[in-house]
């Protein structure tokens, strides 16, 4: 938090017009845009991309759901069937999960929130765009030339020697854009570490950089290990060297542990940003401090370490030795700890707090619900013999989606309305907001509860056709899936609606604590006139509110008009 | 069982199937005692703190706590501790088969399940046991990684190239029950799907000896044997002297060149055939040829089926079988 | 606009505007605008290339990873296959690369002390003892190929003796491993290339050196890389 001078009042009221100067209007041309090294812009190249990524993976989802409610292939060819939910996987994990809050609001925000001008690198972030651009050009190559159907796990042997679709145009796509996450994370890292305001100790930073550092962490140390295995795939594919080949005394169980070591701290890439946001959005709305900052920001970096440490957990039913079972659950049920400690925080925090039920409030509480139960069909899934069960089953795969969907996916949306007023200037429709929050909660919940039932029933994954006893809860889930799409379509209309309708926003809308709100909406391309100078905690919602009632003693608690 | 019509549930067709529900049940108890609770406190909290309602005392007389924390800390993980030793040594009972099982051999290949009793009698895609007593499949896969699952037993074992991999059950149940494979496996892998069929001990007999005479995996073995020349070197009781014989070698230790002890199991065995020099046994000197690509996993199968059933030579000359393995 | 007033600016503080005015009028800065002084930017190099090295040990980690586990599982043939390598060349290339190592760290030492003449003289040396030991390996691979041991692309791999599937997973992964290396080495002799043209114009010198200090990190590690791909490949036995 600013000192802010006694005399002055900490608001104004809202303008009738953006910012004179600010980062968007700063240059008009393509190349202006295209050759940034503005943070900020980076956000909005990225913010265009994932959300373009976003809509062909929904797409691929939509057919794939639709075909599904009939146990026939009745839709599409097997083989299209294939390409498509790997092309959805694909897309969806690394073309928009692992971007999607690091690359858009981590990119506008850290150096906002840590009072800097811009991150460490800037040329080096235009350069993470470009290469994830390059990757997602590649895979789109992929998928038009004729699709890839290994699922997004790229399983050896059958994606090393058996396929014979786009495999490795896939893998140079997926590699080069690997690039892109370890150069955002190493930008983000360095920029923490060397870049913060005077007097911004690390226990004043917001949670949200915490959780961004920790997943930094991650992107940087565990995305080349994905390198290496797809890399070793394309060449087996590519010039036959036979790593994974057992007719050599290859091993494809190696690609699994090489592959795993990744893809499982990866997920915790694509869910612990959607927790920072969740930790900025709470104190916000219930206008005080989150309980717990320490052991919220900690759980953060103990999910990461941990996050390394549990890959096995995919391979139990693989032939890897019992006892590195054995070990691998243990560490497993670890890892669950600290995100427990998360969702107990939170939920603290609503305790004596001041609640208002806006947008971004809506989808963090609707994270904390479905992460808790994503996160609690964990504990079922690390349980060696359960997991014997329902592994490769749907149950794995409403497991998977309450977290990426109902978790991260949430806190993605709900960053986007709580910084929409920064980001661009304006404030979007707040009951259309509402209304879709609503609609994607329920839409949510109708597509993916049914898939734990199912799974359980014992229908695998990967399925085209299936036995028809299980046509019912496959219905069901399609009907859900349709309510998710409309839910989907609401913000991405009003959002754009708002750019040139919106009611134009003030620097804080929300009267929220953060650098970030300190100044203009948009803010500048320098981000501030002047370094600022750190003296309060963070979170300081009982000066903010107190201030804010000496300027306007007749209102009750704090008003926030918006919408 | 199949066809039954929509259920909310699966049946528990074996021995292993109502232990592991128990501890699904447990877990759902506990999944569903958080959701509530969480889902309650939130739901409470918002009602309760809500930004209208000013006649809630909002002072904050707490301090956070570290006592708190510790609390929500450990709480869970003495559950989760609980859990996990409750699966885990659910999964060590499901792990290892008993003795005396009968033994299927499952050869997987893209997009269908071949099966072959004891017998020698083959079926694909459809499993015919009996009900009661251990049934033990040693599985391996021509291609690809495929996997066996039979959800009413709640078993499922990744079916690997180029490694035998074992999965047991006792099933509890007559009837006919889905057969799936879980691994991706290709354009119809959602096709690669069968039936076990779990008769009475009696029909099973009967249905073992009816239709076609099989040749006995055992029987096929020694032809295979003749037709390849194995006889040549793996002459009766090792008299060539330039290979290890063959009598009494199954599930035996076998002492190697680099002075590691084996045990010749199923695995040795198919190992000693398609990769020879891996395992040279001491005393001997690498020069049996590989014969990979030249046998199909079925003839593996009978080759190692006949090894089995070679007794221990009745008068051997000057070889001790004890030291000489 | 809100603004932000601070009461106290501690001295390293600096705001846009006065960059904005002056840059017309002084010589051209190291300092990069976002940072606050030279020591932070720094700093935060020395910083990211240590991250950036640390993805690079993961990446290189995954196949000795690989390596490990294979040769576990058949020592005999590992070393039987090693012996196929000539431990004298490679020896050569680890003298070649150690003695690069050695020109590129007196390069960044005169890029530091804004010694121009050296500075160009040891990015040339460091230039062309990497293209040697490319040269070197590249003579290595035509070798293994002549002989049958390089069982790559389908070519045929000729192997007497037992063992020969452990053998040529050997084989593969020497390819794999060096190819990557080499991969690397080649990347490293672009950026210095770009380097050795920037201290012609007369650049990098003094403040502006740590683009030659960075580059001499990577060009270590990748030294660093094959140090331990020679004893793991050559010096099986």
């Amino acid at each position: 938090m600013t000192t802010i001078s006694q005399h002055r009042p900490p608001t104004v009221p809202a303008p009738d017009q953006p910012p004179r100067r600010n980062y968007l209007n700063n240059g008009y041309s393509v190349r202006s845009w295209l050759l940034t090294t503005d943070h900020k812009r980076i956000a909005v190249l990225y913010l265009l991309s994932v959300t373009f990524f976003f809509m062909i993976g929904g797409l691929a989802a939509s057919v794939v759901r639709l075909d599904l409610t009939t146990p026939e292939a009745d839709l599409v060819l097997t083989e299209t069937f294939n390409k498509l939910f790997t092309a959805h996987g694909v897309i969806m994990v690394f073309f928009f999960l692992i971007p999607s809050i690091p690359s858009v609001l981590g990119n506008f925000l850290v150096p906002l929130m840590i009072g800097a001008r811009d991150l460490a690198f800037p040329k080096l972030n235009l350069l993470s765009w470009y290469i994830y651009t390059l990757g997602g050009l590649f895979t789109i190559y992929a998928l038009v030339a004729g699709g890839v159907d290994t699922g997004w796990t790229f399983y050896a042997p059958y994606s090393s020697t058996y396929s014979n679709t786009h495999v490795m145009a896939t893998a140079v796509g997926i590699f080069i854009t690997g690039f892109s996450s370890i150069l955002t994370g190493l930008n983000f890292i360095v920029t923490i570490h060397k870049m913060r305001a005077p007097g911004l100790t690390w226990f004043r930073l917001p949670l949200f950089i915490w959780s961004t550092y920790a997943t930094s962490i991650i992107m940087v140390l565990g995305t080349p290990v994905l390198a290496i295995s797809l890399f070793l795939v394309g060449m087996e594919r590519l010039l036959k060297i036979g790593i994974f080949d057992p007719k050599l005394g290859g091993d494809p169980i190696l690609f699994q542990h090489l592959f795993w070591f990744y893809s499982h701290p990866a997920v915790y890439i694509m869910v612990l940003p959607s927790m920072g946001v969740v930790s900025e959005i709470i104190p916000c709305f219930c206008r005080k401090r989150p309980f717990g900052y320490a052991f919220i920001g900690f759980s953060s970096f103990a999910i990461a370490v941990f996050s390394f440490l549990v890959w096995g957990h995919h391979l139990f039913v693989s032939g890897q030795s019992v006892y590195a079972g054995l070990v691998f659950s243990a560490l497993s049920y670890l890892v669950a700890i600290p995100s427990a400690i998360k969702v107990f925080n939170w939920t603290a925090s609503l305790h004596k707090g001041s609640i208002s039920f806006d947008t971004p409030m809506l989808y963090a509480l609707g994270f904390v619900g479905l992460f808790t139960m994503g996160g609690l069909t964990g504990l079922f899934v690390a349980a060696l013999a359960v997991d014997v069960h329902v592994h490769d089953t749907y149950f794995i795969v409403a497991h998977f989606h309450y977290i990426m969907v109902g978790g991260a996916v949430m806190g993605y949306l709900g960053g986007i309305h709580f910084w929409w007023s920064k980001m661009t200037g304006r404030l979007y429709p707040e009951g259309w907001a509402r209304l879709s929050a609503i609609l994607i909660f329920v839409g949510f919940n109708l597509t993916f509860f049914p898939q734990y039932i199912l799974g359980y029933l014992g229908m695998p994954r990967r399925y085209h056709v299936y036995p028809e006893e299980f046509q019912v809860l496959n219905v069901m889930s399609s009907a859900g899936a349709s309510i998710l799409a409309v839910g989907y379509f609401f913000p991405l209309t009003y959002l754009l609606w708002s750019l040139r309708w919106g009611k134009i926003a003030s620097s804080n809308p929300w009267r929220a604590a953060g650098l970030e709100w300190q100044t203009s909406s948009p803010p500048p391309t320098e981000n501030f006139a002047q370094t600022p100078v750190v003296r309060d905690e963070a979170y300081d919602y009982a000066t903010i509110d107190a201030q804010l009632a000496a300027v306007k003693p007749s209102s009750p608690g704090v008003e926030l008009s918006h919408g | 069982m199949i066809d039954d019509g929509f259920r909310l549930f699966p049946e528990q067709a074996s021995t292993h199937a109502p232990r592991v529900d128990l501890l699904y049940f447990f877990l759902l108890g506990v999944a569903v005692f958080f959701t509530v609770l969480i889902a309650a406190l939130i739901v409470y909290f918002s009602i309760k703190y809500r930004r209208g309602n000013t006649q809630v005392d909002r002072t904050v007389s707490h301090v956070e706590s570290f006592r708190t924390e510790l609390v929500w800390m450990v709480v869970p993980l003495i559950l989760c501790v609980m859990i996990f030793t409750w699966g885990a040594d659910l999964y060590f009972s499901g792990y290892r088969p008993p003795a005396g099982a009968l033994e299927i051999r499952v050869v997987a290949k893209q997009w269908m399940w071949k099966f072959q009793h004891p017998d020698g009698k083959r079926e694909i895609n459809t499993l015919h046991v009996p009900l009661g007593g251990a049934v033990k499949l040693t599985m391996i896969s021509e291609d690809v990684i495929h996997s066996m699952f039979v959800p009413a037993f709640r078993i499922k074992r990744d079916v690997l190239p180029g490694n035998y991999a074992n999965c047991w059950f006792e099933a509890t149940r007559t009837g006919e029950f889905h057969l799936f494979c879980a691994e991706y496996c290709g354009t119809n892998h959602s096709r690669m799907t069968g039936r076990v069929i779990v008769l009475e001990p009696a029909e099973y007999q009967a249905w073992l000896a009816g239709g076609n005479a099989n040749e006995p995996p055992a029987e096929a073995g020694k032809r295979l044997f003749e037709e390849l020349r194995c006889v040549t070197c793996h002459v009766a009781g090792g008299a060539t002297g330039r290979c290890p014989p063959l009598e009494n070698l199954y599930d035996h230790p076998v002492r190697l060149v680099d002075g590691q002890t084996v045990k010749a199991d199923d695995g040795y065995l198919r190992e000693s055939i398609v990769r020879p020099a891996a395992k040279v046994v001491a005393g001997f000197q690498p020069i049996m040829p590989s014969f990979d690509g030249q046998v199909s996993e079925e003839q593996l199968i009978d080759l190692i089926a006949y090894i089995k059933s070679l007794a221990k030579p009745a008068a051997a000359p000057a070889s001790e079988a004890g030291d000489r393995p | 606009m809100v603004d932000v007033h601070s009461t106290r600016v501690p001295s390293a503080v600096r705001s846009h505007s006065d960059s904005a005015s002056h840059s017309a009028l002084l010589p051209p800065s190291a300092l990069a605008h976002q940072f606050d002084d030279i020591e932070q930017q720094h700093a935060a190099d020395e910083l990211g290339i240590w991250l950036f090295l640390a993805t690079e040990i993961m990446f290189f980690g995954g196949m000795f990873l690989a390596y490990a586990v294979y040769r576990r599982q058949d020592e005999a043939a590992f070393a039987a296959a090693s012996t196929k390598l000539d431990a004298g060349l490679g020896a050569i290339n680890t003298a070649v690369l150690l003695c690069s190592s050695l020109t590129m760290a007196l390069a960044v030492h005169a890029a530091e002390t804004a010694q121009r003449k050296h500075l160009i003289a040891l990015l040339v040396l460091t230039i062309f003892l990497g293209t040697v030991f490319l040269g070197i390996k590249g003579y290595e691979y035509h070798h293994k190929y002549e002989v049958g041991l390089m069982p790559l692309a389908g070519f045929p791999f000729v192997w007497e003796g037992p063992s020969a599937g452990h053998a040529q997973m050997f084989f593969n992964l020497y390819f794999v491993m060096t190819g990557v290396h080499a991969l690397h080495m080649l990347i490293g002799l672009g950026v210095l290339t770009v380097l050795a043209i920037k201290a012609l114009r007369g650049g990098l010198l003094g403040e502006f050196a740590t683009p030659v200090n960075i580059t001499g990190l990577y060009w270590h590690f990748v030294d660093i890389v094959w140090v331990f791909l020679f004893p793991f490949l050559y010096l099986v036995r």
